[in-house]
């Protein structure tokens, strides 16, 4: 396994998820760049982030070409607006060819368009969910939980 | 035909008047509810009201029973994912997608959405091409764009006024494929005789359309 193996990831969408991922990974010396809207979207990018900006749409196919997504080992569409999610997503894998492209799901109710598309999305909703009800699974005594149906 | 029509207020309201009046029957679908009560009240169409990107929203309008999903909101991300649900969830047999990004029209045609719409390359063809030439009454890039079709009027002026069609002397890749003459229509032959007011249908190479326009109206003030 080439676990150690630079990636080069664009990530689409500098909110809260596309920032958290920019910094982590570069700080795991992977080489990035981040596309946002808005330019205001970059402050929340770490100090030891070292990848690129670039600001514009990134369903506009120039912006992506700059962002260099051909070039892509890892695309990750995280905004938070599903339908830019699921068309960048669909750009980079049919016309940039890119090997992996993972996107998030902002609406869980519409993960289903996302399967149907042929896009592997994640629900940080869904999973944050699930996350809380087993946390409160575990707090409630077991036998309160039983009995009762 | 059973036709749909996702987002836009002005567009939405004129194109289902026009399905309408020509007998078609129109599912309006928008996901502001002040523009959907506003179209209830002025249309006989069916008006529904959510997001026509969500398959919920297409499932409770009844998207199977679609003969064409017209896609037309201000966001092309929008219109390429409801034309991709309406075709591949909802089997529906013709879908467009309005386009505002040009470059768009190619990257829906490589994610299986043939039919767009550009309208900025539409309105900048019509603009550059029009430019300087009243004679032009109408222009529409076809087949890609690689191929114009433009109907042109003769004037008094015209250098072709009173020439056959052959004499006409036009640039190759060029065809006069129709003339209407005070209404009447006509299949142009190389004999047929040119008069000021005519229509004439003219198809081109976009290459040739500058020099085919000159040959007919005359050189540019």
């Amino acid at each position: 396994m080439e676990a150690r193996a630079s990636l080069f990831t664009v990530v689409v969408g500098c909110g809260r998820l596309g920032s958290y991922l920019a910094n982590k990974l570069s700080l795991e010396g992977h080489s990035l760049v981040v596309v946002d809207i808005e330019e205001t979207a970059f402050d929340a990018l770490s100090a030891e982030y070292s990848g690129f900006r670039v600001e514009g749409d990134a369903t506009e196919l120039a912006v992506l070409k700059r962002a260099k997504m051909d070039k892509a080992d890892l695309v990750i569409a995280a905004t938070g607006d599903d339908n830019v999610n699921l068309m960048t997503a669909q750009i980079a894998g049919r016309i940039f060819q890119v090997p992996r492209v993972l996107a998030r799901i902002y609406d869980p109710g519409r993960s289903e368009i996302y399967r149907e598309l042929g896009i592997d999305g994640i629900c940080p909703t869904v999973i944050a969910g699930d996350v809380f009800l087993s946390a409160y699974a575990e707090s409630v005594p077991r036998t309160a939980g039983e009995d009762q149906s | 035909m059973n036709i749909f029509i996702v987002g836009g207020e002005k567009l939405a309201y004129f194109l289902s008047r026009t399905f309408v009046s020509k007998g078609h029957r129109v599912t309006v679908v928008n996901r502001d509810r002040r523009k959907c009560e506003r179209l209830a009240r002025q249309l006989s169409a069916t008006v529904v009201w959510g997001d026509g990107s969500d398959v919920r929203t297409l499932e409770e309008a009844e998207a199977e029973a679609a003969d064409a999903v017209l896609a037309v909101t201000p966001n092309d991300q929008d219109n390429l994912v409801i034309c991709q649900l309406a075709s591949s969830r909802f089997r529906v047999p013709h879908v467009l997608a309005l386009v505002n990004d040009p470059d768009h029209e190619e990257v829906f045609r490589r994610l299986d959405i043939k039919a767009t719409l550009s309208v900025t390359a539409l309105i900048a063809t019509l603009i550059e091409q029009r430019a300087g030439f009243d004679e032009v009454v109408n222009l529409l890039p076809a087949g890609e764009g690689k191929l114009n079709i433009a109907e042109i009027v003769l004037k008094e002026d015209s250098p072709v006024a009173g020439r056959t069609l052959r004499e006409a002397a036009l640039p190759e890749d060029c065809l006069v494929a129709g003339i209407t003459r005070r209404g009447e229509p006509i299949i142009p032959r190389g004999p047929t005789v040119l008069e000021p007011g005519d229509h004439l249908v003219l198809v081109t190479l976009p290459a040739s359309y500058g020099p085919a326009l000159r040959a007919l109206v005359g050189e540019e003030e």
